[in-house]
């Protein structure tokens, strides 16, 4: 376990919604090239939590941190940071399939165009790259040019992740990536990120215990804002040092 | 038994009164129509009037018209939009959004001839603009200032938040998402309520009366300066002045048919253009 | 520099959202600046109270409650026509049209909407006025009832598509209790469906007022013009809004009587910026009671 390279290192992390205070005291070490996996009941924090690595949190009015996240070093909950940069280095992939109302190819040239990139055959190689690392190239290479919209939801949700690739981040947060799929789609999505974090570092948040259990390498169990237990995860799964991960595992509440 | 008596009595008494609206409405087209429909012919719309508005066309009066309604447009459309994104994209949730959103419905209520009198007392006076395109341009342009705000606003506001959040996540800055993601999205719904305003703009009389507006002349407007005739400004100055009634009535008749049919053009494809985006991407 | 250019944006669309109360407290600025002659001359309840307006005359008269109740009655009568009328229309699209009906029912209210007041005021002129004369033997068809009926007409989409959008807010499971308890359509329209939209309506209704009093085309055009107080339906009239308009094109800018027809001018918008407030104010509870969003 310490032969891990940490790439987000969380200390001593508190994190309110105006009063309500969502997240106490949260240590936590995310570890490079890994999976990490966020279980916990309905309102643990567990979403707030995945929404701190890249500052998506900013989007609610009138909330509030304390402690530290380390990215890199650098911590980002410093107020002056660059939250753009920020993204681009930590990408996102979310709940629901949200592609854009353009095209397939418009949707993943356009992470890379905000870049700044202008030159177009690069763009059109990245986005064959991109899509080729999220298993969907084969897919759509022949409907490039047709709306997103029009794509199953499975393949939505390749497609955001392929979106999300294209930027070139160094973390992937999956925010319950399948909570809105069949069980096929959802196979083949899991199959992805367990490809993907040889080059990627992953935070998943999910409910699906099985699936924590088949994608992730480190498991952290949270409970009512806490986090309860953290460790690897064939270890929280088979032999739980604490009460409540044993019981919330074996469905006894949440 | 009662009941189903009552039921059938008041239901009647609601469709009657669907049935007189539409009365109303067909009335007025009926009239119009078929009385301004025999002066109507391509010389009554292509050419400048004659023999003290009693002959000739009223080409001028449409010019006009179309000028004053691009100058309106042209100053709130980007005002309104940015205002809306402000408000919609920007600004948090609070007390000032509020007063501004107060601010708009208020504008939006304020009568049309006070606006002609703010016009008359600002851009004519004030400013020395006199009475000019210019000066109705910008009377009418506050006029649907509101309205192109409250249009923007909620198209904006059916645009979901799940794409901006998409955008962000990627590391892109507000602006780029913005511009290349709300905004884009929005453009229908923005644009269905920028041609509600145009057919409001061309519609309106009492805003121009003092500020732009004039009765009679013999030729096209030839800058920004000059006084102009206009479509719904001439239908009053036809009854109202001149020596020839009759004639003058007839052709009244005849633009009124002409600003009716295109105000209808202009409120059809906003509707088309609403009903064929319709929330689109609510899913 | 990035972030520079961001501020700068933001700024910009900022600034961009103050246009309006810009233009609002502009308006209000302006009506008072160039009233100011006529508040300093016109002792003000002269002004409001004074039963006699002859601007042009020799000594001229600035009473304005002929214009006051000239506005006021054409108001208080249109909306014997677009009250009724304008609901009737929105209940009937909210609980009796069925679908194709409403598909053409729409578009139908909204291209009323769509026309401009002059249509209203011409074919007030040409088509109504005579026909009034004709059949009830009037002096003048140019009178009250005649610029009501057009003004009515004219307001009937404002109150239908407002009241449609309240009645259309109204929680179903509102509708579906009172069915379950045995209800038919119209009792459960009555007691249940417009008590819940009742703010919603009023608001229309407010708004609708707001329309009438600033109305400008249609009384000019049909009203009559004699600045008498009405004291029957064919009276001819002279609303405020008619007075402004016809007759600042002769007042000389800069002399009292310009500076008076300000002063109106100030006093509608006053009018119509209370009944926009008393409006908000409703809806707002509104939205309160029935709970945003369902």
């Amino acid at each position: 376990m310490c032969a891990e390279q940490t790439t987000i290192k969380i200390s001593k992390l508190d994190f309110y919604y105006d009063k309500f205070k969502a997240l106490k005291n949260i240590n936590l070490n995310i570890y490079n090239n890994k999976v990490t996996a966020l279980i916990g009941p309905s309102g643990c924090g567990k979403s707030t939590l995945i929404r701190m690595f890249n500052r998506m949190s900013d989007l609610v009015p009138k909330t509030r941190a304390e402690g530290s996240i380390l990215l890199d070093g650098e911590n980002i909950l410093e107020p002056s940071l660059d939250v753009v940069k920020l993204r681009r280095k930590v990408g996102m992939v979310f709940q629901k399939p949200n592609p854009f109302p353009k095209t397939i190819y418009q949707n993943i040239a356009y992470g890379l165009e905000i870049n700044g990139n202008k030159n177009r055959e690069s763009i059109r190689y990245k986005v064959e790259d991109a899509l080729r690392k999220a298993a969907l190239w084969d897919d759509v290479k022949d409907r490039l040019h047709q709306s997103a919209l029009g794509m199953s939801g499975g393949q939505q949700q390749r497609l955001c992740i392929a979106r999300a690739l294209a930027v070139e981040p160094k973390v992937i947060l999956f925010d319950e990536p399948c909570a809105s799929l069949d069980p096929i789609s959802t196979a083949k999505i899991e199959e992805l990120i367990l490809e993907l974090k040889k080059n990627y570092t992953i935070v998943i948040v999910t409910h699906n215990m099985q699936q924590a259990a088949r994608t992730s390498d480190y498991t952290a169990f949270m409970y009512l804002g806490e986090l309860v237990e953290f460790g690897k995860t064939d270890k929280i799964f088979t032999v739980p040092q604490e009460k409540k991960t044993e019981e919330y595992l074996s469905g006894k509440f949440g | 038994m009662k009941n189903k008596i009552i039921q059938n009595a008041a239901f009647s008494l609601i469709g009657l009164s669907m049935v007189v609206t539409l009365l109303f409405l067909a009335g007025i087209i009926y009239f119009i129509a078929s009385r301004g429909l025999p002066a109507i012919s391509w010389e009554f719309i292509t050419e400048i009037p004659r023999d003290a508005m009693t002959c000739g066309g009223i080409a001028p009066a449409i010019v006009g018209t179309i000028y004053l309604t691009l100058g309106a447009v042209l100053f709130a459309f980007p005002i309104g939009v940015a205002c809306a994104v402000y408000l919609q994209e920007y600004s948090p949730k609070s007390h000032f959004v509020n007063i501004i959103r107060i601010g708009v419905n208020n504008l939006a209520g304020v009568p049309s001839v006070v606006f002609g009198l703010f016009g008359l007392a600002v851009f004519v006076k004030f400013f020395g603009f006199g009475v000019s395109i210019l000066s109705g341009s910008l009377t009418l342009g506050i006029l649907i200032l509101p309205g192109i705000i409250s249009a923007s606003q909620e198209a904006l506001m059916a645009v979901p938040i799940s794409f901006r959040e998409a955008s962000l996540a990627m590391g892109a800055t507000q602006w780029q998402t913005i511009y290349k993601i709300t905004l884009p999205a929005a453009l229908p719904g923005i644009l269905t309520g920028i041609i509600i305003s145009i057919g409001r703009a061309a519609g309106e009389t009492a805003p121009i009366l003092f500020t732009a507006a004039t009765f009679y002349k013999r030729e096209y407007p030839n800058s920004i300066m000059s006084e102009v005739m206009a479509l719904p400004y001439h239908i009053y100055a036809l009854m109202t002045e001149g020596l020839q009634p009759e004639k003058q009535t007839a052709i009244a008749y005849a633009c009124a048919l002409i600003l009716i049919i295109l105000v209808g053009i202009i409120s059809s494809s906003a509707i088309i253009i609403r009903n064929k985006y319709r929330s689109g991407y609510v899913r | 520099m990035n972030s520079f250019k961001e501020k700068l944006i933001r700024q910009i669309f900022r600034a961009a959202s103050y246009a309006s109360l810009f233009f609002l407290f502009g308006i209000m600025f302006v009506l008072f600046k160039e009233s100011l002659t006529a508040l300093g001359e016109i002792n003000i309840f002269n002004f409001l109270l004074g039963k006699d307006w002859y601007p042009t005359y020799e000594p001229p008269d600035y009473g304005i409650l002929p214009l006051i109740s000239g506005s006021l009655a054409v108001s208080f009568v249109a909306m014997f026509i677009c009250v009724p009328l304008g609901l009737g229309t929105a209940l009937y699209m909210h609980e009796i049209a069925c679908d194709r009906q409403r598909k053409f029912l729409k578009p139908a209210i909204e291209i009323l909407s769509a026309v401009p007041s002059i249509i209203f005021g011409f074919f007030g002129l040409v088509i109504l006025a005579p026909f009034l004369q004709k059949n009830f033997n009037l002096p003048t068809g140019q009178c009250l009832l005649t610029a009501s009926i057009m003004l009515g007409v004219m307001t009937i989409p404002i109150i239908t598509s407002l009241s449609e959008d309240a009645l259309s807010f109204v929680p179903r499971s509102f509708k579906e209790a009172s069915y379950a308890l045995g209800a038919n359509r119209w009792q459960t329209l009555l007691r249940v469906t417009i008590p819940a939209a009742a703010s919603g309506i009023i608001t229309s209704i407010i708004m609708g007022m707001g329309r009438l009093m600033g109305e400008t085309m249609i009384v000019l055009m049909v009203a009559g013009g004699a600045a008498v107080i009405p004291n029957s339906l064919f009276a001819p009239v002279r609303p405020m809004t008619s007075s402004i308009a016809a007759e600042m094109g002769e007042a000389a800018q800069g002399s009292l009587h310009f500076s008076a027809l300000f002063e109106i001018g100030l006093l509608l918008f006053i009018i119509t910026f209370v009944l926009n407030i008393i409006a908000e104010i409703i809806s707002r509870r509104y939205r309160l009671k029935l709970g945003q969003g369902r």
